[in-house]
């Protein structure tokens, strides 16, 4: 019944061509990846990107309108929901509020009517992992955010998926606890060795612990790598706003390795392959100088600076664009009105594909 | 609050009087030994000794629940599935508007308007089925007419609360269709259908005017008894048994209430 | 695949799902439809109907039963339905407008109170609602039986003659009707003014608006709501009602229920009692009609002040 294969090969997951609109919605289009056995993606977009859906369509809770979704070879689609041997950790956590807690977590092994010695061992085991043993015999209306989420996660894991897919689970939580729960997840990822599928519109989150981050724009993968991939070489204008901090500038090309810009003419370290479009430079790659360097020089104004603790990051007013964002150390105080030269070295000017 | 004018204690204490002191008054004859009249003629328990002992009230009594369960059950079972059965599909945007309009209908129409439709009806089918002679029949039947929507509109309030993703969870936990009603839903339903159980049980109790209209001579229940008694002259039984209902009345509110503040008090211990 | 739909997880069909739905709504809606909505729409029918002559139906159309409530029958005109008409108009006008001015304070004070003791209070008000009508009317008649305290003051002060009871009278019905009512002008009310803002009302204090002039602008127009839903609640009901006026109005105090009552007992004749509820149906409609056209014509007021 549940599409396991008994001969350990691996349970690669294939999405394929996959289409989705609700009504007029176009939601996914044309959606492809793969994703092998045992690694942790990150689905990372803004709201309305599609994520969720997608993740709704692997566990079965929406049919997509075209393509194909398949685990280790088997056809996922032709199963319902709860012959699926995959598992989801809701956004709401969904615990179910009449029943205690070690009553949630042995839900699903009660519907496959698992004995009920190794119910009570497995139970016990997820418990153990998730470090909510003393909470079992509690209801989910007496516990806090964050233990209602190791409940929620408990509960999944228990079933020993081949894929558990995780929606915004980190949302209700604060700042603080985030970081914890981020650093668990990775620990049991390691653990249990199965496939982890995380919907988030956090860029943090998502770097902090995916092997793979999948950014999501409209119902299409705009870029698929590592989280360092991502955050160093994004490929577009979209990926380089969204995961953060990049100054994207408005750039013309003539097909030399010279771009023009708003304030200056900018050496590139390939030519762009666009005659107008965006380049990008992350804020910690932007040399500060006393004097002008030999190249990609560029003359500004302070005209914010704030201290991070670890770094001050400055506004710099470059005629005619937005004011540039730009990290130094510690030890380099600026004074705000000040004019310094910028150097914006070749090999860090990204050019996107748009 | 504010400092209100003086005359607004008052005031309300005079609505407060309109709303008990009857009751007091009866409360009290039903423990007066004068057997016709009002004159005071001394403490007694006997009328609620004959009371206990009156086959006439006895058997309104017992008619009153008999009407009140059976109708109670059948009104639960239907308006229970007809929540269930307006909530779980994607009917069109009209019929639920139709819907919606066609379970308020009974709430808001007068009684006597109920009861005369439900008069005619009942006319109607006696011509073919002999069993809508007025009698206990006719007035499980008319009961359950329109307790079914009150117990509608409770269950659908509950439905409401519980989340789709509870549904799905379950599903996501390899729940079957069978166990998801079992193990998930009908758990968490279980107060909304008794609670609306209980309020279809009470109106039932309580109804008059529709019964009054439905019945037949062989099937009174006690509002009707009480009503008939205050035809033919009152007895001091009538006034202890008035008593007995307000008071019954009155602690089954504040069981309900107490019950309810120990429930909304669970989730902060 | 495509063709399939996902229900909560369940892979299903459009056709499945409405089987389903139709199956679990059936019976309510079929109980429903042969025991009330057909019978509904049967009494408008009925009401253009004909008595027949041994009591039963003559389903012939003709406009006699509503020339007859209007007051012209076969010995010509009369006022006497119409009189019964007015007569249940004018008492749930005056038991609303009663049940208003004794229930407006009573939310106000509910209201002022710490808040721990307003669900005590409103429960209190509350509770005689849920005892039987029958027996609230009853105790009316008890208590305003000729040899009790109430009876005994009319007496000596001369307003009723030695030995008499103050029922039936139209004080009694009065009384009978606001008791039974206030619960239910009360509760909307309290929901009102428990979220009154009380700045507008001080607002209007330090503009130096006398104090008719703050209640109307800086409460009345913010309660509003409440206080439509309080008219609603007690005089459609009030409009209804039969149990008592005969109870305690007495045999000549009769209202538009006793008049179906009649028609559908001792008088047997359905189709004219049916006419008198179309009229009840009809008369409660305009009113909530006429309530709508007030709070439309309140609401941008209420909403300029807020």
């Amino acid at each position: 019944m549940i599409a396991t294969p008994a001969d350990g090969r691996p349970l690669d997951l294939s999405i394929a061509g996959v289409d989705k609109s609700f009504g007029p919605v176009h939601v996914l289009r044309g959606l492809s990846v793969g994703i092998p056995d045992g690694q942790f993606v990150t689905l990372l977009g803004p709201s309305g990107c599609g994520k969720t859906t997608l993740l709704r369509i692997v566990a079965g809770f929406e049919m997509p309108d075209r393509g194909d979704v398949t685990l280790g070879g088997n056809d996922l689609l032709r199963l319902p929901a709860h012959k699926r041997p995959v598992n989801t950790v809701f956004q709401s956590y969904a615990l179910f509020p009449h029943l205690r807690v070690e009553d949630n977590v042995a839900f699903g092994l009660r519907s496959r009517r698992v004995a009920a010695a190794e119910t009570a061992r497995r139970v016990r085991e997820a418990m153990d992992t998730m470090r909510i043993t003393e909470l079992a015999r509690r209801y989910p209306h007496e516990l806090s955010g964050g233990q209602r989420q190791r409940i929620a996660l408990a509960r999944a894991l228990v079933n020993e998926p081949e894929v558990l897919l995780l929606d915004e689970p980190m949302s209700a939580l604060d700042a603080k606890l985030r970081k914890e729960v981020q650093a668990e997840l990775k620990r049991i990822q390691r653990q249990y060795q199965i496939t982890f599928i995380l919907v988030t519109h956090d860029q943090d989150e998502a770097i902090a612990v995916s092997d793979r981050i999948l950014i999501m724009k409209d119902g299409r993968i705009e870029q698929d790598g590592s989280p360092e991939e991502v955050y160093e070489r994004p490929v577009s204008r979209f990926v380089a706003e969204f995961m953060g901090s990049a100054n994207v500038l408005t750039a013309t090309c003539d097909g030399s390795d010279t771009a023009a810009c708003g304030f200056a003419p900018l050496r590139l370290a390939a030519p762009a392959p666009w005659r107008q479009g965006h380049i990008a430079i992350r804020p910690e790659d932007i040399e500060v100088r006393e004097i002008q360097p030999a190249v990609n020089g560029v003359r500004g104004t302070i005209s914010e600076r704030l201290f991070r603790g670890d770094h001050w990051e400055l506004l710099v007013d470059v005629h005619g664009e937005h004011p540039m964002r730009v990290i130094t150390e510690p030890d380099q105080v600026h004074s705000e009105g000040e004019e310094i030269w910028l150097e914006l070295p070749p090999d860090d000017l990204l050019v996107l594909r748009d | 609050m504010r400092n209100l004018p003086r005359w607004i204690s008052p005031v309300s204490w005079i609505g407060l009087a309109i709303l008990y002191i009857p009751l007091l008054a009866v409360g009290i004859l039903s423990f007066n030994a004068t057997r016709y009249g009002q004159q005071w003629g001394g403490f007694t328990t006997a009328w609620y000794a004959m009371m206990a002992t009156n086959d006439a009230i006895l058997a309104a009594a017992w008619n009153s629940l008999l009407v009140g369960v059976a109708s109670t059950v059948i009104a639960t079972v239907l308006g229970t599935l007809l929540a269930l059965g307006l909530h779980r599909t994607p009917w069109p945007r009209w019929f639920r508007r139709g819907s919606d309009l066609a379970i308020n209908l009974p709430v808001v129409t007068p009684d006597i308007i109920l009861a005369i439709a439900l008069v005619g009806a009942f006319a109607v089918l006696r011509e073919w089925w002999a069993v809508f002679k007025p009698g206990l029949v006719t007035l499980i039947v008319a009961h359950a007419t329109f307790q079914i929507s009150f117990v509608t509109l409770v269950v659908s309030s509950r439905l409401a609360t519980i989340g789709r993703d509870q549904v799905e969870a379950a599903r996501d936990l390899y729940a079957n269709t069978g166990q998801i009603w079992l193990r998930v839903l009908l758990p968490q339903l279980m107060p909304g259908i008794i609670a609306g159980a209980l309020l279809a049980f009470t109106i039932s109790l309580d109804d008059f005017v529709v019964s009054f209209f439905v019945s037949g001579p062989d099937a009174t229940t006690l509002p009707l008894l009480i009503y008939a008694s205050v035809r033919r002259g009152v007895t001091p039984e009538i006034h202890a048994l008035s008593t007995i209902i307000v008071a019954g009345t009155m602690l089954a509110i504040i069981a309900v209430a107490w019950m309810q503040a120990r429930r909304d008090a669970k989730p902060t211990e | 695949m495509a063709s399939h739909l996902v229900v909560d997880g369940y892979l299903t069909t459009r056709p499945r799902l409405y089987g389903r739905g139709g199956l679990l709504i059936a019976g309510a809606f079929l109980w429903m439809g042969l025991f009330l909505f057909a019978p509904l729409g049967g009494l408008a029918g009925l009401a253009f109907a004909q008595r027949g002559e041994y009591g039963g139906v003559e389903w012939i159309f003709s406009w006699a039963n509503l020339t007859r409530l209007a007051g012209w029958d076969e010995f010509g005109f009369s006022w006497s339905h119409l009189t019964i008409l007015w007569r249940s108009v004018w008492l749930a006008t005056v038991t609303t407008l009663l049940c208003l001015l004794l229930g407006f304070p009573m939310a106000f004070w509910i209201a002022a109170k710490r808040p721990a003791q307003r669900p005590l209070l409103l429960a209190l008000v509350m509770v005689p609602s849920c005892v039987n009508l029958v027996i609230r009317t009853y105790a009316w008649q008890q208590f305003l039986g000729s040899q009790m305290p109430a009876a005994w003051l009319a007496q000596s002060l001369g307003l009723v003659p030695e030995g008499a009871a103050l029922y039936p009278t139209v004080t009694a019905v009065y009384l009978g009707m606001v008791s039974c009512m206030l619960p239910f002008t009360v509760l909307p009310l309290y929901t009102s003014v428990e979220r009154l803002d009380w700045s507008l009302v001080e607002a209007a204090r330090d503009l130096h608006a006398g104090r008719w002039r703050t209640f109307r602008h800086g409460i009345l127009a913010q309660c509003m709501p409440g206080l439509l839903a309080a008219t609603i609640l007690t005089f459609i009901p009030a409009l209804g009602m039969f149990v008592i006026s005969d109870m305690l109005g007495g045999a000549k105090f009769l209202l538009v229920g006793n008049l179906i009552q009649q028609q559908f007992g001792s008088m047997n004749d359905w189709p004219f009692g049916a006419m008198a509820g179309l009229f009840l149906v009809l008369a409660s409609l305009v009113a909530l009609w006429g309530l709508r056209i007030v709070s439309e014509r309140e609401a941008p007021h209420h909403g300029a002040r807020r």
